[in-house]
């Protein structure tokens, strides 16, 4: 029964999508809709095929669903390589700009492919990172398989169709230029779907979990998604110019329009790319390490100070606006509080290596996740210092801001989620072990002297620049111009871009290695995964 | 008196003191007699149920 309202939804929508396609007013919504027919037509004839067949049912709960976040893990490692190439490529266009082919004017310049390298790191790799590994925790900790049966698989392919239409849309200027909100009006609509599915998943599963007690990664992992929607739904506001065309106009305007464009800004760096990954440490450090949480107590004052705090931060990022001085000062003191809840968490992720201290030596997964908690410290010690209006008004606009986020993002994303994967690989396929942990500690120094590399030149070229912005004459005129600061910034902008292709070979050893692992690696014996004790 | 003044008067009294008081629970409550005990079993939940699920008369409740 279920398949013919199925059959008689997916037809709908195919049949909508072709009167899109062809009433389409911009190329963006045409080639949206020529997908969304195919995919929908494509999944009808699947599901006709599959309609009045006998239903084969196997009780599957004394099972955990892993396949989805094997499916998780594998579009993670791609999509990470393809973000950070593209990051690359861009980080070459602004240091060789003959990189901005002509005859790709309009599709892949600079200003096209930015947004596509920040969404395809942040919410391709980091949200498919965080929708597998927030599948496995949650189950793990639940003691319980997931809820919703085959909504999970719609959650993971619901998502990866939002990145294909996100990423398409901006190279052929779908775009409402909102940063890391950029994606037009049916393509939200379409995440709000897909996020809802994505909650009632996980909920669902925490419901009917068999542990008393929530473990606090499944909190932070919470946080996340509960946030996300409401950031998502207030800063997506906007109408339709026609049901036909991409474009739409947002229903904020003036510094309300900012303000609520950077409190979405700064909790998508504070609830997708802080609570969620928290979620990662608090579960795979103590994983990998063998050891529980250092402080569990602390863990859970970390949790509701960091969500008490973060939310009230975005202001920082309109220092010396139209925005009134006491909002950017609530902003400012707000961001520095927040260095305590961010250094609290950091203590208690390398803390839980105390006592274990050697496995740093022998074992390059840990020392990944530890260098990535690191980094969190270090970014979260850089960035409420930024937000102090007067290092600001040396640091906005610079060079020194793209540094900041690159040692969060490459440093406590990156680092966190490849510590996970390497984890999560040996389980997921049932292998005992990696294929080459050699290649790990490759990976690890690759990583970390790009990451090195390219926030070193970062500091240089954006103080620099900021510095050379303010120069003024003994009679008061500007000292450079404009074209002055792009000239003397070349060689940093060379050694940034070597900084990615580091990162780069570093991110394609390790699929090399996960895929050998898959491949090669010894099987883990039945019988021993049943005798080792739980701890 | 507009929307905005009476939102923005009780945004800095009340819910500050509300948000306030809320957060002081939670920490005295995390210190709580007996405390140490309940969370010490708490954080060795992801030693426990690697493979499979746990069985249903095995619940912990």
């Amino acid at each position: 029964m279920s398949n013919y309202i199925k059959l008689i939804v997916l037809g709908l929508i195919a049949i909508f999508a072709a009167i899109g396609t062809n009433y389409a007013r911009d190329l963006a919504y045409q080639v949206h809709a020529i997908l969304v027919m195919l995919i929908a037509g494509g999944l009808f004839i699947w599901t006709l095929r599959n309609t009045d067949e006998p239903d084969i049912l196997v009780d599957r709960s004394a099972e955990y669903m892993d396949d989805v976040i094997r499916y998780g893990v594998i579009a993670t490692a791609f999509w990470g390589v393809v973000g950070f190439i593209a990051g690359t490529f861009i980080a070459f266009q602004l240091a060789f700009p003959v990189l901005n082919f002509e005859w790709a004017q309009g599709y892949l310049n600079f200003g096209r492919l930015r947004p596509l390298h920040t969404s395809a790191v942040i919410f391709a790799f980091g949200g498919n990172a965080l929708i597998a590994t927030s599948f496995y925790v949650v189950q793990r900790t639940s003691a319980a398989r997931l809820w919703g049966g085959n909504l999970a698989w719609f959650v993971f392919w619901g998502y990866q169709l939002f990145i294909v239409l996100a990423a398409t849309g901006y190279v052929l200027g779908g775009t409402q230029s909102k940063e890391y909100a950029e994606p037009e009006w049916y393509v939200d609509l379409w995440l709000t779907i897909v996020w809802v599915a994505y909650l009632a998943v996980f909920l669902g599963t925490i419901v009917k979990r068999k542990e008393p007690h929530i473990y606090v990664a499944n909190w932070f992992y919470l946080a996340f998604i509960v946030t996300v929607a409401m950031l998502h739904l207030v800063n997506n506001m906007t109408i339709p110019v026609s049901i036909w065309g991409s474009k739409s106009v947002i229903v904020w305007s003036g510094v309300q329009d900012a303000m609520i464009q950077w409190w979405y800004g700064h909790n998508a760096v504070g609830f997708f790319l802080t609570a969620g990954f928290l979620g990662m440490m608090y579960y795979f450090i103590p994983k990998q390490a063998e050891r529980p949480v250092f402080s569990y107590k602390l863990s859970i004052i970390h949790f509701w100070a960091l969500i008490f705090l973060y939310i009230w931060a975005g202001p920082h990022h309109l220092h010396y606006t139209a925005l009134p001085d006491w909002a950017s000062t609530l902003g400012m003191v707000f961001s520095i509080i927040l260095w305590m809840p961010s250094w609290g968490g950091m203590i208690n992720g390398l803390m839980t290596l105390s006592g274990a201290w050697d496995k740093l030596r022998t074992d390059p997964v840990i020392r990944m996740m530890v260098i990535s908690v690191g980094f969190y410290g270090m970014s979260t010690f850089e960035g409420p210092m930024m937000s102090i209006r007067a290092v600001n008004s040396l640091s906005h606009y610079t060079d020194w801001t793209i540094g900041h986020v690159h040692s969060g993002a490459l440093g406590w994303n990156g680092m966190i989620t490849f510590g996970a994967l390497y984890f999560l690989v040996p389980v997921l396929w049932k292998r005992d072990r990696l294929y080459s942990l050699q290649m790990v500690s490759w990976h690890f120094w690759l990583a970390t002297i790009g990451i090195v590399l390219y926030a070193a030149s970062m500091w240089v070229t954006g103080i620099m620049e900021g510095l050379m912005w303010r120069e003024v004459d003994a009679n008061g005129f500007l000292v450079n111009s404009f074209a002055d600061t792009v000239a003397a910034k070349f060689p940093m902008y060379v050694v940034r871009a070597l900084g990615g292709v580091l990162y780069v070979a570093g991110g394609v050893i390790m699929c090399y290695n996960l895929w050998m692992t898959v491949r090669k690696a010894p099987a883990k014996e039945a019988s021993l995964s049943v005798a080792v004790p739980a701890e | 008196m507009e929307e905005y003044t009476i939102l923005r008067q009780f945004a800095d009294s009340w819910m500050l003191l509300l948000l306030f008081v809320f957060f002081i629970g939670i920490v005295v409550w995390v210190f709580r007699p007996g405390a140490s005990k309940e969370y010490k079993d708490t954080a060795n939940i992801p030693f426990r149920h690697e493979d499979k699920p746990a069985e249903p008369e095995e619940a912990r409740k």
